[in-house]
């Protein structure tokens, strides 16, 4: 039921940095996510890209997938729609680092 | 001098953890409270709105220093199809005063509030501090936890994991069987910045009344819902979305509130608005089938942690169930300690009062509606269908005459492609389930 909904949006559209932007992430030097190269060039069905809401699943031109986790919401959605055991090891960013929300 | 460094630890200041701190500090017990945000409400994010009643007994007069943006007057159910909307629209001045019923907050702003009221109580907050997991004594009981700071073990005879939806602590309790990506749903929502008279104007509210709509369909068909509640300068409009369904189709979550914020029953709402915070949360969504074993030895689970989350259609709330769970955990705890039983056995008080309270019975009354709701046929055919029925109720079409209810109804239905069969096994399946 979605195909019509594409009408002249009324609102500043904004890019994808600056949606990102707006929200404030104090980056820890350490990933707190580790994406496993090898397993993620094996994977056709690549839930991860289109899930994550911060975006930070990027397929690269050699079949890979690049990985950021300095702008992560933490919320889990990554690994809790990829299939494929062991690609994505999740834990939480150091006390204090990571997303911080202010109007939510 | 005891050998714990507290009678209980207490993971997460959300509303669960807050409560469990708050009730275990006004009963006399020694509670360390650990967030790891470097203050309480900074993980936090929701879909709009605090149903407030359990704090009463928490914290008289509560809503004299809550943080609270705006009360909610204004309840609306909308179903959207492509470019219909049918709304039922619920409003009452008397929501707008004392004891209230609902109010849109910030996270930050109230979960920050409510810790400090355990703070005041004399528990002990202890922010920017990551949990890594459990200590366990010789014969496999929990009695602390591991936190990332230097010699930053914390020990304690009670553990209550107040650390989530993803909760790492009550996995690695093994109090759940199984992690399944169809119990969740991602919610991701947009903070719009309009002056205040024109959110007032638009959603025809004044002083701090606020509105509250909730969305079936307006999601792209993707299984899940839409949500609109107005701060004081600020509108929230987010979508829940079901994660298989989500990974399903190509369409990232921003582009599908895009299409939601397109609507042309929404797009006049939000018009010329900016985002001012982008966010992202996953929520627990399947209920009591879904739901942890809420006790073991030493521990005790609550909040989204142990997937107390209310998505029932009509009936979508969380912090209420947290705050609940966490006061009934930490009055539970307190009475084991008094016990001295802090054995699975003695902290089964805390299922009696999930049990006998709201916390549980409403998901076992309402425990076969969330699936309902996200249901494909309630999710991709209902609002197409009950939009055109309501279309054909309301057009005038002289000089023909009107077609009658039950005709409009039949053949709506046919075109909709939905068994008549169908359509009563869910119309009963929903009365039934609405108990």
């Amino acid at each position: 039921m979605d195909a019509k909904i594409t009408r002249d949006a009324t609102w500043p559209e904004i890019s994808f940095e600056e949606r990102i932007g707006t929200a404030e992430f104090r980056i820890h030097e350490r990933a707190h996510i580790v994406v496993d190269g090898d397993t993620c060039r094996g994977c056709s069905t690549r839930e991860c890209v289109v899930a994550c809401p911060a975006n930070l699943f990027v397929p690269t031109s050699d079949g890979g997938i690049l990985f950021n986790y300095e702008n992560c919401f933490e919320c889990g959605t990554c690994y809790l729609v990829c299939n494929k055991e062991g690609a994505i090891s999740w834990s939480y960013p150091e006390g204090g680092y990571g997303v911080v929300f202010h109007r939510t | 001098m005891s050998r714990f460094d507290a009678d209980v630890i207490v993971v997460g200041a959300g509303p669960a953890g807050s409560c469990a701190a708050l009730a275990l500090a006004r009963a006399g017990k020694n509670v360390i409270l650990v967030e790891r945000g470097p203050f309480a409400g900074s993980k936090n994010m929701y879909g709009g709105v605090v149903y407030p009643r359990i704090l009463d007994e928490l914290i008289p007069h509560w809503w004299e220093t809550a943080p609270v943006q705006r009360w909610v007057v204004r309840r609306s159910t909308m179903i959207l199809s492509d470019e219909n909307a049918f709304t039922i629209d619920y409003r009452t001045p008397s929501w707008g005063e004392p004891p209230y019923n609902g109010a849109t907050a910030y996270r930050p702003d109230f979960d920050h509030w409510l810790s400090q009221q355990a703070v005041a109580a004399g528990a002990t907050l202890v922010t920017s501090t990551t949990v890594t997991g459990l200590l366990r004594d010789p014969a496999g009981r929990v009695n602390g936890v591991r936190t990332d700071r230097p010699d930053g073990d914390l020990s304690a005879p009670v553990v209550i994991a107040c650390d989530g939806v993803n909760s790492f602590l009550a996995k690695e309790a093994g109090l759940y069987t199984a992690t399944d990506a169809s119990n969740f749903t991602v919610g991701v929502k947009e903070t719009l910045s309009l002056p205040r008279s024109v959110i007032e104007e638009r959603f025809g509210v004044r002083d701090n009344h606020g509105v509250d709509i909730e969305i079936l369909g307006g999601t792209s068909g993707v299984n899940g819902g839409g949500f609109i509640y107005t701060n004081l300068d600020t509108v929230s409009l987010g979508v829940v979305l079901k994660l298989p369904k989500l990974t399903a189709q190509s369409k990232r979550p921003e582009e599908i509130i895009a299409g939601l914020k397109a609507h042309p029953a929404i797009a006049p709402l939000v018009e010329g608005a900016t985002v001012q915070e982008y966010s992202a949360h996953v929520i627990p969504e399947a209920g009591l089938s879904m739901m942890p074993t809420m006790v073991t030895d030493g521990m005790l689970v609550a909040g989204d942690a142990a997937a107390l989350c209310l998505a029932a259609g009509i009936w979508l709330e969380g912090v209420n169930f947290a705050m609940a769970s966490g006061m009934y955990a930490g009055r539970a705890a307190a009475a084991a300690l008094e016990k001295g039983d802090v054995s699975a056995k003695g902290l089964s008080g805390y299922t009696d009062l999930l049990e006998n309270s709201f916390v549980l019975r409403d998901h076992r009354k309402l425990k076969n509606i969330p699936g309902l709701v996200l249901s494909d046929r309630v999710q991709s055919k209902y609002p197409g269908f009950v939009t055109s029925v309501i279309e054909r109720v309301f057009r005038v079409d002289n000089p023909n005459p009107k077609p009658g209810l039950r005709r409009i109804v039949r053949e709506e239905r046919k075109r909709a492609g939905i068994g008549l069969l169908d359509l009563v096994r869910d119309g009963w399946k929903g009365m039934r389930g609405f108990g």
